[in-house]
């Protein structure tokens, strides 16, 4: 089988041939054996009687427990993935920010909920309010605690009957899924910008762009592409760990398919074990599978784009003579060249800032300052003469100045 | 609100909860280490039923919920099939360390596999130039530079099982989580019910955070220099 010699082995002569092919059948035989003695095992126990298999072929079964069980955990897991990217998103760029009072906390944010076990987090919503409630509504947050629930909470079908606040497992599950994941998100976020070459972030200060802009356009599209795969997996994980959902009765796949149907159908746990894990596998595969597909359609244009790239960034495109003129771009605009790539017309920009405007910039050692004043007096003549220092005041006194 | 005093009174069973919760974590990371190198070895090995069982193994239990894993070992091939571990009174702890093992074992083989595309082309090449097979090549050349090179992510597959360790309390087995659960369902626990919470997530902090800090000091320390 193994003609063509890879990285870790040769091509295989004929004593490792007949070698391989004696560890073939050996790895066969083992694996052969173990699935024989499961197989037995099931036999003796009596697992492939027809009863226990053929719930699963029961229409009913599925329209009434399986697929709501299904629809449930898809419900969550998308709910979840969308909060959890904008906690991601937030915290992440939280982390980044200039400002330590902002840093800080969100960091301390972070690595808690990624510290603990999400089952942990799941109890915490799911038991904590109902036990604190009641002594929160005899305080002077009584009514506080009433009115966030009745505005905001009860989104989340959480409910809140003479001070005791009932959260539903569905409102527990999705607040673990969120919290826990979206740290997560908010370390892929932040070492995602943070592999995008400093370079980009110089050139976008240089042309004048400030801290939301260099950020909006530059480092954050640039910086999706390459976190897609960790954010995939991610979100992987996430749709498995609806999973826990079970532990706190959320009737979600496992719950439904896992206890309501070996509740109702001969305890057939295994059999129902075998289906659910396929339903999982499958699903998680067609995610991962998608999101190879997308990196590979990212890739492919990303590669165009840098093609182009070469066409002259900076400089207006070279129109042959007689064609008419291309329509004018917005004066001092930022125009993006396809996605990624920024490129600017400076002889559009009225006023071309060529010593940045963040003042981080500036002090930062890595700025390199001593191309500073003679840039500004090579390039920006006009401006030069514009701030030319007036000329002295005509001196009334013969006396000499000191 | 924030009365630390019923969870000082419990603090032994939490402490109990704790240890349990150590006890499978630690087994577990030593099983799913040396899994997850078998399982690698399967996975690049020349013969193809190996490979076609690593690949197998690998897709099929990380794209399983770890609760559904935990839950067939204990329910599934505990209780229906009966199969017990001899001469154990423990069965259930035995079966979540099976079960949490060969979950992790899976990401441990995916960690490593990454590790492996890490070594140069031309450190495998003088492996076989020099005379080496494939299992000499694998042992001495390229598993330990594969093994210094993912030092850190294997610390984070470590964590996230001390993390995942608390779904051993579905399966049947009594940590930290279920006697934070036990805790929480007395009916006279009214009060304090924060500052358990704060307590559980101290004690994994405790148990996590040290565990990070651990392996990035000693990726740094045994990062192959190129």
């Amino acid at each position: 089988m193994t003609k063509e010699a890879t990285v870790l082995f040769d091509a295989p002569g004929p004593r490792a041939r007949a070698r391989h092919n004696i560890l073939t059948v050996v790895a066969a035989v083992v694996f052969l054996a173990i699935l024989g003695a499961l197989v037995w095992r099931f036999n003796e126990k009596g697992q492939f009687a027809g009863k226990l298999w053929s719930p699963f072929l029961k229409w009913e079964v599925w329209d009434n427990l399986i697929l709501p069980g299904l629809w449930n955990t898809l419900k969550a897991a998308a709910l979840g993935t969308v909060l959890a990217l904008l906690f991601g998103v937030v915290f992440g760029l939280a982390r980044l920010s200039d400002h330590w009072w902002v840093r800080i906390p969100a960091g301390i944010v972070v690595e808690f909920f990624r510290a603990i076990p999400l089952l942990i987090l799941i109890f915490l919503a799911f038991f904590i309010p109902n036990k604190v409630s009641p002594s929160v509504a005899d305080s002077a947050f009584g009514t506080f605690q009433r009115v966030l629930v009745d505005n905001f909470f009860s989104i989340f079908g959480v409910e809140i009957n003479a001070g005791v606040i009932t959260v539903p497992a569905f409102a527990a599950v999705v607040f673990g899924l969120i919290m826990y994941n979206g740290s997560v998100l908010a370390e892929v976020v932040r070492a995602g910008v943070q592999s995008i070459p400093k370079g980009q972030a110089e050139a976008a200060y240089s042309i004048g762009l400030r801290k939301n802009g260099v950020m909006r356009l530059v480092l954050l599209p640039q910086a999706v592409t390459v976190m897609m795969p960790a954010i995939v997996s991610q979100i992987v994980v996430l749709l498995k760990d609806t999973a826990l959902g079970y532990i706190i009765a959320y009737p979600e796949l496992l719950n439904a398919a896992f206890r309501q149907v070996p509740a109702n159908y001969d305890n057939n746990k295994l059999q129902a074990g075998i289906v659910v894990a396929v339903i999982y596998i499958a699903i998680n595969m067609s995610v991962s599978r998608f999101a190879t597909w997308l990196e590979a359609r990212s890739r492919r244009s990303r590669k165009t784009e840098a093609k182009t790239m070469g066409g002259g960034v900076g400089a207006p495109p070279r129109l042959p003579r007689g064609a008419p003129p291309l329509p004018r771009p917005p004066r001092g605009r930022v125009l993006p060249v396809g996605r990624l790539v920024i490129g600017v017309y400076l002889s559009e920009v009225k006023h071309p800032v060529m010593a940045p405007t963040d003042p981080r910039m500036r002090d930062d050692s890595w700025y390199d300052r001593s191309c500073d004043p003679p840039l500004r007096l090579l390039a920006l003549p006009h401006l030069r003469s514009r701030r030319r220092p007036r000329a002295a005041a005509p001196q009334l006194s013969h006396r000499r100045r000191r | 609100m924030f009365d630390f005093r019923p969870f000082f009174d419990n603090f032994d069973q939490i402490l109990e909860g704790f240890w349990a919760t150590v006890r499978l974590s630690a087994l577990a990371a030593v099983l799913s280490m040396i899994f997850g190198t078998v399982l690698v070895s399967c996975r690049v090995s020349p013969i193809p039923v190996l490979r076609a069982f690593g690949t197998g193994y690998v897709n099929v239990l990380r794209n399983t919920p770890l609760t559904l894993v935990l839950l067939m070992c204990s329910l599934g091939l505990n209780d229906e099939l009966a199969l017990k571990f001899s001469g154990s009174n423990s069965t259930y702890y035995w079966w979540a360390v099976l079960g949490l093992s060969g979950y992790t074992a899976a990401f441990v083989c995916e960690a490593l596999r990454s590790g492996i595309n890490t070594v140069p082309l031309g450190q495998a090449e003088a492996a076989r130039s020099i005379g080496l097979g494939f299992t000499q090549s694998l042992r001495i050349v390229i598993l330990p530079q594969a093994f210094r090179a993912v030092i850190a992510p294997l610390g984070s597959v470590l964590i996230a099982m001390i993390k995942n360790s608390t779904v051993a309390s579905a399966a049947g087995y009594a940590e930290s989580a279920s006697v934070m659960k036990d805790i929480l369902d007395q009916p006279s626990f009214t009060s304090g019910a924060i500052p358990l919470f704060i307590g559980i997530a101290a004690g994994f902090m405790i148990l996590t955070l040290p565990t990070g800090f651990f392996f990035g000091w000693l990726h740094k320390r045994m990062a192959v220099v190129r």
